[in-house]
């Protein structure tokens, strides 16, 4: 569980998080939306630890970030697997390399065991087949899946996702979502997406935060955000005429 | 506009107390460091050759369409050759033109790195990513000297083949020439020159490309940038060390 208390960042003069207080809960998918400049990005990346928060406390299981030392800080980012927007996937290395890249950098396992850990994970995610490919030369579905790999390799407490379904059809969006779902309760771990995607907040939002000018403007479930009345969720949320239907069909039944 | 300067000079130190903290596991950083000698000396190695080999031939040619008095000995065409070799051409202004190959490469690369996210990748991993980009180059570069070594020897090669066979002077000559006067300490000279170049063409074009900000457009722009601070502070350094060195 990660639980974030009155939060706050600016840049310069510009007040990006106005204090923000939420949980995200063990072993489900917890989902950021909001519109561009909301402060999605900042909350995430603050949560990351790549950006220092003005204020507030940010707890992972009871371990506040800012009060560790350099060293448990470390130790906390190696529990912690990050699926980038672009996957971030190292260019210059195969799939299988990339995929293995943590476990070399942080456990002393041997050849054999860190071959045998990446096809189990590459099996997971459908993509042993992929092994000896560059990144340059696989799908952009592909790569987020192999990205999501490298994020699980090292049996992570804290899964982050930025955007997941960025650039990809809606076939493998719903692809990467359902991955992104089992794997979340397969290895009970603590799941935060960054997204834009209404299909993803229908089909995986279990725990919705709604951000809208640096502040929590809402929270719920995906069954919630069909009845909720909040003016600026609705605006939002249902600002496709596709969506609005959707929500006009679940409200009469 | 000095307030930034010196800032960014600042954090280049800061970047320096980096590189060293953290350090990434040695079975890792090994193949890094030998990837690092590959890119960097083993690929620089052809050029180097070539534009020694016909700098020292323009060198001994210039000299030799110099001596127009009969009383200057033909010998000064192989001891201009060495003098201009040894001290300036090899370790400067083959520094300078590493400053365009070796840090356009260093800057691009990590730019980019850092455009895709890659370095965000590491960080969040919890990997030292200054130790982990700029240190194997650091090491890698240490193998610089051998390469200004190499355009020494050919430069002067170059010098001896353009002098004997353009017809300026017998190869005893040019012999006689590189022999005369010689101050060993010349070699260390250039060699301590050198290794501080190394240095600098290590971590300026690393600075520039890790705390680079933007897109495509800018990977280009830092990789420019950096030629031009690498090129300054190279040719600084020089008077500088030059002014120590050899003026005691």
């Amino acid at each position: 569980m990660i639980e974030v208390k009155n939060i706050e960042k600016s840049f310069g003069e510009s007040k990006v998080l106005k204090g923000i207080s939420t949980v995200f809960e063990t072993g489900k998918t917890n989902l950021i939306i909001g519109q561009s400049g909301s402060g999605k990005t900042v909350l995430l990346k603050s949560l990351l630890g790549i950006f220092s928060p003005d204020a507030g406390t940010i707890e992972f299981d009871g371990r506040i970030y800012d009060s560790l030392s350099a060293d448990e800080k470390r130790e906390l980012r190696t529990e912690i697997g990050m699926v980038f927007q672009g996957s971030a996937l190292f260019d210059s290395m195969t799939v299988a390399e990339n995929v293995g890249f943590p476990l070399k950098m942080f456990t002393h396992n041997n050849n054999s065991e860190t071959k045998d850990r990446v096809d189990f994970v590459l099996k997971r995610v459908n993509l042993i087949d992929a092994h000896h490919k560059l990144p340059s030369e696989i799908s952009g579905g592909m790569q987020k899946r192999v990205a999501i790999a490298r994020a699980i390799v090292n049996n992570p407490q804290y899964l982050f996702c930025d955007e997941p379904n960025s650039g990809l059809d809606p076939n493998t969006s719903i692809l990467i979502d359902n991955l992104i779902k089992e794997i979340t309760e397969e290895y009970n771990i603590t799941t935060v997406i960054n997204t834009h995607d209404m299909n993803s907040v229908m089909e995986i939002g279990e725990n919705i935060i709604f951000l809208k000018n640096g502040l929590k403007a809402w929270q719920g479930t995906k069954e919630e955000i069909f009845k909720t009345d909040n003016e600026a969720v609705v605006d939002f949320v249902y600002s496709s005429n596709l969506f609005k239907k959707v929500r006009e069909a679940y409200l009469k039944g | 506009m000095l307030i930034r300067y010196l800032s960014q000079i600042g954090r280049y130190f800061m970047m320096w107390k980096e590189i060293f903290r953290k350090p990434t596991k040695f079975s890792v950083m090994r193949g890094l460091i030998f990837k690092e000698i590959d890119d960097l000396i083993i690929g620089s190695l052809g050029i180097v050759a070539f534009i020694s080999f016909f700098v020292g031939g323009v060198v001994a040619i210039q000299t030799a369409l110099n001596l127009t008095n009969p009383l200057i000995p033909k010998n000064l065409i192989g001891f201009a050759t060495r003098q201009s070799i040894i001290l300036e051409f090899a370790p400067t202004f083959i520094s300078i033109i590493m400053a365009g190959k070796m840090g356009s490469f260093i800057t691009s690369s990590i730019g980019t790195m850092r455009v895709t996210e890659q370095i965000d990748a590491l960080e969040v991993m919890g990997v030292n990513a200054v130790n982990y980009l700029v240190f194997p180059k650091l090491i890698a570069l240490l193998l610089y000297p051998f390469l200004i070594g190499i355009g020494m020897f050919l430069g002067i090669f170059g010098g001896f083949i353009a002098s004997v066979y353009g017809g300026f002077g017998t190869s005893a000559d040019f012999i006689d020439g590189l022999q005369a006067e010689f101050i060993p300490f010349h070699i260390a000279y250039a060699f301590i020159k050198t290794f501080i170049f190394a240095l600098l063409l290590a971590t300026i074009p690393s600075f520039h490309g890790f705390y680079m900000k933007g897109g495509a457009l800018e990977v280009g722009k830092a990789s420019t940038v950096a030629f031009v601070w690498t090129s300054v502070t190279i040719i600084l350094m020089n008077y500088i060390l030059t002014q120590l060195l050899l003026t005691a």
